[in-house]
């Protein structure tokens, strides 16, 4: 059942994607044209979805438990580190380089664009790479523990 | 002048896109950030059930076609952008959203939606970020 689930809310999200526009990396470039020809439309996607959470998530997380699960799997850091920042910047400096955010790049797979094609496999790559730096970090800093 | 014709469609997608994450969280108590979804299906280590997620990625993966069939949508058509920003673009997206902890829905839909302090300060930054790049691309250094 909680397979069903994932399959439907993968579907109805890229619908959503597919009916905002955010598919098309140049309207994407076109919001974020602030200081050009600002095409202000898309910041009704985030506003319309972010309305719907805010209410729902609400009533949502009242609950001890999902319908179909033991727990809420929520993350659990709170602070806000360099890691945070740092990667949301490079994150934006590439969303405004191409107009892709990953949701919309992953979505337009089913084109066969090669374009997309390509920043899609460097979407992965790039992914590997930080999973793959974190992990040595992470063993860095377990060894300057255990050095202390 | 911003007509209803064009805000409407970006207001509908932004609710199918709140409702998606409002259920994948009621029912399975899951946090819908695509950059997440991805790393996960990536950490081949990893062990338990990871049918979900490629099931996800499948529902994904299935929208643009459906809505051109049915909602009367069409396949994006845009500039050709450059082999260079292509794959720096694509290598920064993936390496920024996996050490960030997430993407537009990560932290923008389900963040917000949580009024995460950590999300909301991502957003900020990662918008702010990529208006400052379109800037300098298309008004100091192209333009």
């Amino acid at each position: 059942m909680k397979n069903i689930v994932a399959l439907f809310t993968g579907l109805v999200f890229s619908l959503g994607l597919s009916l905002s526009g955010m598919t098309n990396p140049d309207r994407v470039l076109g919001f974020l044209d602030i200081f050009g020809s600002w095409d202000p439309a898309l910041a009704f996607v985030l506003g319309g979805a972010v309305m719907v959470t805010v209410v729902m998530f609400r009533f949502v997380l009242k609950r001890t438990t999902p319908l179909l699960d033991k727990g809420f799997y929520l993350p659990v850091t709170e602070t806000i580190d360099v890691q945070l920042v740092a990667g949301a910047v490079m994150f934006g400096i590439g969303w405004g380089l191409y107009g892709y955010c990953p949701g919309p790049a992953l979505a337009a797979i089913s084109y066969l664009q090669p374009s997309n094609g390509l920043f899609v496999v460097s979407l992965v790559v790039g992914t590997l790479g930080a999973r793959w730096w974190s992990a040595r970090q992470h063993s860095a800093n377990l060894l300057a523990v255990g050095q202390n | 002048m911003i007509s209803l014709d064009i805000v409407m469609p970006a207001l509908l997608g932004g609710g199918l896109i709140g409702l998606a994450a409002s259920m994948l969280l009621l029912f399975n108590g899951r946090i819908l950030g695509v950059s997440g979804i991805l790393s996960e299906a990536l950490d081949f280590k990893g062990a338990g059930n990871k049918l979900w997620i490629w099931l996800f990625l499948l529902g994904l993966l299935a929208g643009p076609r459906l809505s051109d069939a049915f909602l009367g949508t069409s396949e994006p058509v845009f500039e050709e952008r450059t082999l260079l920003v292509t794959i720096l673009a694509g290598l920064l997206v993936g390496f920024g959203t996996t050490i960030g902890s997430g993407c537009t829905s990560g932290h923008g839909v389900c963040g917000i939606g949580r009024l995460s302090q950590r999300s909301i300060v991502s957003v900020c930054v990662f918008m702010g970020t990529a208006m400052v790049t379109v800037f300098v691309f298309r008004h100091v250094w192209g333009g």
